[in-house]
């Protein structure tokens, strides 16, 4: 009798879920800021206390936000990429120093090489809660209304960024580097 | 060299497990007794290597040999010796051998009691555990040998993940894998009736205390992981509905449903084929727990390091153990005719509506945990289901089961009278209802329409357990005939479930939680408690450093008790841990976590008050000692005596 069949059948569909599963990946969610302007914020900067940095320095320009922080393994790992992306000139990149140490913090740009055009200091991680930071390296992608295109999670290097970034920022404007916005 | 005999061991074990796993059946299959035979001498020779493979981890363990690479990632030598030991199940290779140790014990426990089972029977039942025990083998033998070298090796181990530095976690494993690899018996018990085609009360009275058995350490086992969940996260909660304990949960309520279906297979002959489903579906459900906590394949905090090879592998296990078992039964499931029929007023119908009742609860579970998996699969994103969905959706099912429980448990086997029963449940009915209604004013001032409802469940629950002993002892003062222990099993079982249904209404309706910035000599008051926060110094541990905080409680100015709480930072992991300071009482518990230091002395803090949250822990042990009662209820013992083949065995009377 074909209800004896129910049971195996149903077992068989979730078998075939499970299959399927095994190939994704749970961990990786993406930002609900995806599409969405990015949140407004302004830090006193790392270097200069006194100055402050914020969307207005990013905005009408297609540029990078890197969370970064000294005792975090993953931004060592991917530093010299940035710096070298830097170096390329294609595109701006700012940093946002998450509960960190000033003082470490400078010495590491000293010693490692300074990619950033400036870097914001957030000592207790307020806004890095409002982008919905969870862990240091991440790598936000802007466009120049603000919008967020990309969030990436983890050390950035050549073969991400050729995938994940390069395609976007083409879309946005042909090719780097991005002309700034005109017409202010 | 040590760590090699446990290896050869292991191998020496799945030699054994695959003539244990063949023979048997071949023997059963052509009616060779010879060939039967072998089963028990290799469940004996089986259980004896892989006891000794695990003392050989074990060893590897306790003396820091971290040339061991399983050692070298979970222990160091600072470890506390306990933890040493507890570390050997603290990670995906070490819990997979005990796993099978217990598996080897459950097939040993079967083999020796096995003896009043029709010789071919037993067989079959021993072939399908060596059958499992094989998969499993293979399983940790190719993906995932404990016993792998590391060279050079550490000069110190990478120490044991600090959130299982505790005593829930000793005992809390070994007690959930009692449950979950007990309940390969009733399947292997299950597979065996549906190879031979027949099904007597017999068989489900055999099932039935190696049900009970798997069920009261699932009980046990869930419960302590709750207690741990509580105490040792720090959130104060006690159930997350985190897919990993889900996973345990759902061979629960599975199990749960089939201890009741056995009931009515054993004395009414009825409810056959769904028995034998139900008795499947309750170890698919344990392995599909292992599937999803080892593969990777859901987002949960209790997930062991993932690898898809493992995953597929246990994938192909699964489908191989419960897809074959399944087949087999769409195949035979139809020759298992019941014997006569029953009333709508009924204990069979009440029975019947109780497993519709926890299947769908199950369901409910089962779809909310693979829900972002679903989704996910068909490209629909990635939704997170969390307690907002289950909180809701498990009630659905379990209120009317709460209800229900209470009437069935008083009517009667194949047809009873509804003003019969309703008479009978007058009483409690309506000392629930005051109850309910009047207790949550008096003790807590006030309740909504949800607590209410629980209160009258809980109440109704434990007075509808209560009201057979009672009578019994008010009308019957000259020696009553003492009700049997099933009977008394069931009694504290469904107590158990009331005293539970209590304790989460209180806890979750009038607990207090609050978050706070304080600094030493700040007071703060909870729950009619006055928190006083002294200050904290710096605790030495072991293996952590750790700040204490000291909190002086008062309750009209008097103290009730001086709470510790730390922020621990274990060295090797550097991982930090919040240990919360509680005051546990049978009225409340009173918790107390730091949070972050916000700098000049000054500290974040939870504050908690969580009244009559021990009734869910009490609630799961009555449940379990209802467990333990039932299966000391002599007519188990006395059916090992007498030889019986299934299906040719009359019916025999039946007491109470």
């Amino acid at each position: 009798m074909w209800r004896y069949l129910v049971p195996v059948s149903i077992f068989a569909v979730l078998a075939a879920f499970f299959y399927r599963g095994l190939s994704l990946n749970p961990g990786y969610v993406p930002s609900p800021l995806l599409g969405k302007p990015a949140p407004e914020f302004e830090l006193p900067r790392l270097k200069d206390p006194a100055a402050t940095m914020g969307s207005r320095d990013l905005d009408g320009q297609v540029a990078l936000l890197n969370v970064w922080a000294t005792w975090c393994v993953g931004c060592r790992q991917e530093h010299g990429f940035l710096v070298d992306l830097a170096e390329s000139g294609g595109i701006p990149i700012y940093g946002l120093n998450w509960k960190d140490d000033r003082q470490t913090a400078l010495n590491w740009l000293t010693d490692l090489g300074d990619p950033y055009v400036a870097s914001a200091f957030d000592e207790l991680g307020e806004v890095a809660i409002d982008w919905g930071v969870y862990g240091a390296p991440e790598t936000f992608l802007l466009a120049r209304d603000g919008t967020v295109l990309h969030k990436h999670i983890a050390p950035l290097d050549e073969e991400i960024w050729a995938r994940d970034f390069l395609p976007r920022i083409a879309e946005q404007c042909g090719s780097l580097p991005c002309p700034l916005e005109t017409g202010e | 060299m040590i760590p090699e005999f446990g290896h050869f061991a292991l191998i020496l074990a799945l030699g054994l497990a695959l003539i244990q796993a063949s023979v048997p059946l071949l023997g059963a299959a052509g009616q060779r007794a010879d060939l039967m035979a072998l089963a028990r001498p290799m469940a004996v020779g089986q259980f004896v290597f892989v006891a000794a493979a695990f003392v050989v981890l074990a060893h590897a363990f306790y003396v820091d040999d971290f040339s061991v690479r399983y050692v070298a990632l979970n222990s160091n030598t600072a470890l506390p010796t306990p933890y040493k030991i507890a570390a050997v199940w603290g990670s995906h290779e070490g819990s997979l051998l005990l796993w099978i140790l217990i598996l080897a014990g459950w097939t040993l426990g079967v083999a020796s009691a096995s003896r009043g089972l029709p010789e071919t029977f037993a067989a079959r039942v021993l072939g399908i555990l060596g059958l499992v025990s094989v998969g499993m083998l293979l399983f940790t033998l190719l993906t995932s040998n404990p016993f792998d070298r590391v060279f050079p090796p550490p000069v110190d181990g990478n120490d044991l993940n600090p959130l299982l530095q505790d005593p829930g976690l000793v005992i809390h494993p070994p007690m959930l894998y009692m449950g979950y690899v007990g309940l390969s018996v009733p399947f292997a018990f299950s597979v065996a009736a549906l190879m031979t085609g027949r099904l007597s009360s017999a068989w489900a009275r055999w099932t039935r205390p190696w049900t009970v058995g798997a069920w009261v350490f699932l009980t046990v086992g869930i419960a302590l992981g709750s207690w741990w969940a509580y105490y040792e996260l720090g959130w104060g909660g006690w159930w997350f509905w985190d897919p990993v304990e889900n996973a345990s949960f759902m061979p629960w309520l599975a199990a749960t449903a089939l201890i009741h279906s056995l009931a009515v297979t054993e004395r009414r002959g009825i409810f056959k084929s769904w028995t034998l489903l139900l008795a499947i579906a309750a170890f698919t459900l344990s392995l599909l727990g292992t599937f999803l906590v080892r593969s990777g394949i859901l987002v949960s905090v209790h997930a062991f390091a993932s690898d898809p090879a493992r995953g597929l592998f246990i994938l192909l296990l699964l489908s191989a153990i419960s897809g074959g078992a399944l087949l087999l039964y769409a195949v035979r499931a139809r020759r298992f005719r019941d014997e006569g029929g029953f009333r709508p007023i009924s204990r069979e119908s009440f029975l019947l509506i109780n497993n519709v009742l926890l299947i769908a609860a199950t369901a409910v579970v089962l779809l909310g945990t693979l829900y972002p998996l679903f989704s996910d699969a068909l490209g629909f994103g990635k939704p997170s289901v969390g307690p907002p969905y289950f909180n809701i959706a498990f009630l659905i099912p379990m209120l009317p089961l709460a209800a229900l429980v209470g009437m069935g448990m008083h009517a009667y086997w194949q047809k009873m009278s509804a003003s019969v029963l309703l008479r009978r449940l007058r009483v409690p009915a309506g000392a629930a209802l005051v109850l309910g209604v009047a207790l949550p004013w008096l003790l807590f001032g006030g309740a909504g329409l949800m607590t209410t409802v629980g209160v009258i469940a809980g109440c109704w629950l434990v007075l509808s357990s209560l009201l057979d002993p009672i009578v019994r002892a008010v009308r019957n003062r000259s020696a009553p005939r003492p009700l049997p222990r099933a009977q008394w099993g069931m009694i504290l079982a469904h107590l158990g479930v009331g005293v539970f249904i209590l304790g989460v209404t209180v806890v979750s309706s009038y607990s207090i939680e609050t978050d706070a910035a304080a600094v030493p000599g700040d007071r703060r008051e909870v729950g009619g408690y006055e928190f006083i926060f002294r200050g904290t110094r710096d605790v030495q541990g072991p293996n952590y450093q750790a700040v204490e905080g000291e909190f002086e409680v008062r309750r009209d100015g008097r103290l009730v008790t001086v709470l510790a709480p730390q922020k621990r930072i274990y060295r090797v992991q550097q991982s930090p841990m919040t240990e919360t300071a509680i005051d546990a009482g049978w009225r409340r518990d009173l918790l107390v976590a730091l949070g972050d230091p916000l700098g000049d002395g000054a500290w974040s803090l939870r504050v908690q008050y969580r009244p009559l949250i021990r009734f869910i822990w009490l609630g799961a042990l009555i449940m379990a000692v209802g467990g333990l009662v039932a299966l000391s209820d002599p007519r188990y013992r006395q059916e090992r005596v007498r030889r019986t083949v299934p299906g040719k065995t009359p019916r025999t009377a039946e007491v109470g």
